[in-house]
């Protein structure tokens, strides 16, 4: 199996899709001439030319409300947010037209989209540049949410992603874009709405996403040594939650603990632990824990923000607090 | 009213095409169409007062030479947007007045199923592509409409209106500068009907006429008498076939009037019964009548058994909608996605969020 950064993978996606389907056209800052600000769209302006690798100005609500309304007459676009941060210039665009444009026409018109681009913390860029948005998109029926952890995921759900014939936000992690793994050849889609363990464990089930499932595998990795069987679950798809593979997962361990990158107050995390105390609380040994950021502004100053993030010490100490 | 300077269409070319001459019977037409809009208008006033129609209704009354007017220079698959105040789009597109007040009354009939309400009309059919509550939120929107129909190569056009108060939103700046820069073949249209809600467009927007708004684009632009039908036509068919023929934008300023308020819930305390008094002295609908008696087009009486058809066309409306059933509960759920035929189905269960 050959080996890819995850932006290979998204660039792979891309690209298959692309030759599959004429309507599917990427859109977005500096996507085209400058090959991506993260160089996911390395090589497509060359390969599909202008037409369909377009270079917008920045106008976040413009090109967003733009690429819905392509959406609506039949085009299948792919939006990138240089980051998610970003978005929230368009917010409207994608809260009120994109999601919610098929229920109000009851439903005569169908939104294939993919809003796409890089999101969370850990980079040092202040406040404005370091959210961390699934949560809140979570929150608006009518939209998929998307948080790929690893190359095979990102390209498998990419390409799902883009055949869906629904809204689709898509999360990519900034501080993964590097990340390399196996990726499998050729046209395999990973289902939406379908969580992954990426560890087996017996003594609790740690639920991430992104960024937060490499902390949680790495704190594994070090409870290990201290004989504590950690099971990690990659959500991967955050909305719809796939409820099941926890369940299934809990019954087993009879602990949860949650690792997310949203600041604590509604982040996705709050769902799930909702859910598991309603649904599973005979399975349960223990409380549901959360690691989640600090509910603060990020900072720019790296010792701050790395205190701000969840990380690894603080995942160890939750995983314990809860086997306590 | 002014006639439009051609001056402020920035040097763009004059598409040479000529506005065919109308036929007797299209002009009765189109005297049909906007007296329907009247009279369809009247009859959800009368059911709003009635708390048949409940949360906000916008009434187009005295602007109907707009919809009627832009409109009638389309092909039935060109494309057509707008903001809340729709019911005289679609009416004027073609969507069952039957239908649109069953919306209104959110009614299971209803041209969005009971779940737009009068600010969300929609007809794919009909090419009409809402309805859309947000000020200035369609522009995008239906220059994406234009994008992708050159994109697809369709020569079809869109019609994007809005009304003057959205011309100070970003993104229709944003939206504006993308159709000229990408040569969309849209036609952006201020409907100017003088007032924002309750604010008049002297307090809220600088720089008058609004057309040059599009000067900063390089854009065409130019100016229409709402009040005046074959005025609208002449300038949107300049619009429309500068889009279709060169795939070039125009900014439209029609200047209108609204007769009530913003939305049924609006006193009007902002303007005054002379001015409203004043407006209605040069109503669309009576100076189009005015001009197809003196032209002979047509007898008072057969104008008078129109609007007799236009009445009992918005009575049965008006019928249709009372007596349509309410949809049923399990519709809650219905209409949220579209069915996927490419991936596998998200499982059901995991679309009902607990």
């Amino acid at each position: 199996m050959p080996t890819l950064t995850y932006r290979e993978a998204l660039n792979e996606a891309l690209s298959e899709e692309m030759e599959r389907d004429d309507r599917v056209m990427l859109m977005g800052e500096e996507v085209a001439e400058y090959d991506g600000a993260y160089k996911v769209s390395k090589g497509l302006l060359k390969k599909f030319g202008p037409k369909r690798i377009i270079d917008t100005p920045i106008s976040e609500a413009g090109f967003t409300g733009l690429a819905i309304g392509a959406a609506m007459y039949g085009l299948r676009p792919v939006v990138e947010f240089m980051t998610w941060s970003f978005s929230l210039v368009a917010y409207d665009q994608i809260i009120n037209n994109a999601a919610q444009i098929r229920y109000m026409s009851g439903g005569q018109f169908s939104i294939p989209i993919v809003f796409r681009g890089s999101s969370g913390g850990g980079l040092q860029v202040g406040a404005t540049h370091s959210h961390t948005p699934e949560n809140w998109y979570a929150n608006v029926p009518g939209l998929t949410v998307i948080t790929p952890s690893f190359p095979d995921d990102a390209k498998g759900l990419l390409k799902a992603a883009i055949r869906s014939n629904n809204p689709v936000c898509f999360l990519e992690n900034e501080k993964l874009y590097g990340y390399k793994d196996e990726v499998p050849e050729g046209d395999v889609l990973v289902e939406i709405g379908k969580a992954k363990v990426r560890r087996e464990g017996s003594d609790i089930t740690i639920v991430s996403n992104s960024g937060s499932t490499h902390r949680a595998l790495n704190a594994a990795k070090q409870l290990e040594a201290e004989g504590i069987s950690c099971e990690v679950i990659d959500l991967r798809t955050i909305k719809p939650l796939d409820f099941a593979t926890i369940a299934e997962s809990v019954a087993k361990t009879n602990r949860v603990l949650i690792v997310e990158e949203n600041k604590p107050f509604a982040g996705w995390g709050a769902q799930v632990a909702y859910q598991v105390q309603r649904e599973l609380f005979d399975d349960l040994d223990a409380p549901v824990h959360r690691v989640t950021s600090i509910d603060v502004p990020q900072p720019y100053n790296g010792r701050l923000e790395q205190a701000v993030l969840p990380n690894e010490e603080r995942v160890i100490a939750a995983v314990k607090e809860v086997l306590a | 009213m002014p006639a439009a300077d051609p001056a402020v269409k920035n040097g763009k070319t004059n598409a040479s095409s000529r506005l065919p001459n109308l036929q007797p019977q299209e002009k009765i037409n189109l005297f049909r169409q906007m007296l329907l809009i009247r009279r369809f208008e009247e009859k959800a006033k009368q059911a709003f007062t009635q708390t048949k129609i409940k949360g906000f209704c916008h009434l187009y009354n005295g602007q109907e030479a707009v919809a009627v007017g832009t409109i009638s220079v389309l092909n039935e698959d060109d494309a057509v947007i707008t903001a809340y105040r729709d019911h005289g789009h679609a009416l004027v597109r073609g969507t069952d007045p039957n239908a649109c007040m069953a919306e209104l009354f959110g009614k299971i009939t209803g041209c969005s199923r009971g779940k737009g309400g009068s600010m969300h009309f929609f007809d794919a059919k009909r090419h009409f592509y809402g309805g859309h509550g947000i000020v200035g939120g369609q522009i995008p929107l239906g220059t994406g409409l234009a994008f992708a129909q050159k994109y697809l190569g369709t020569n079809r056009v869109t019609l994007a209106y809005m009304g003057d108060g959205a011309i100070n939103q970003g993104g229709v700046h944003e939206a504006m500068n993308l159709a000229a820069l990408w040569k969309l073949p849209v036609v952006y249209i201020i409907e100017n009907n003088e007032y924002s809600m309750g604010t008049s467009i002297a307090r809220s927007s600088a720089g008058d006429p609004l057309t040059k708004r599009a000067g900063a684009f390089d854009m065409a632009a130019i100016q229409a008498n709402g009040m005046d039908i074959d005025d609208v036509r002449a300038k949107t068919f300049e619009a429309v076939s500068l889009a279709r023929t060169e795939s070039q934008p125009t900014l439209m300023e029609i200047r209108t009037y609204r007769y009530f308020g913003h939305s049924m819930s609006d006193p009007g305390n902002y303007r005054s019964k002379d001015e409203i008094e004043q407006r209605r002295q040069s109503d669309p609908i009576e100076l189009y009548k005015t001009r197809l008696l003196e032209q002979k087009v047509v007898t008072e009486e057969a104008l008078n058994a129109i609007d007799e058809e236009v009445s009992a066309q918005a009575q049965a409306a008006y019928d249709f909608a009372d007596q349509s059933p309410e949809p049923e509960l399990e519709t809650i759920y219905e209409d949220i996605f579209a069915p996927e035929d490419q991936i596998p189905e998200f499982r059901p269960d995991l679309r009902e969020q607990k």
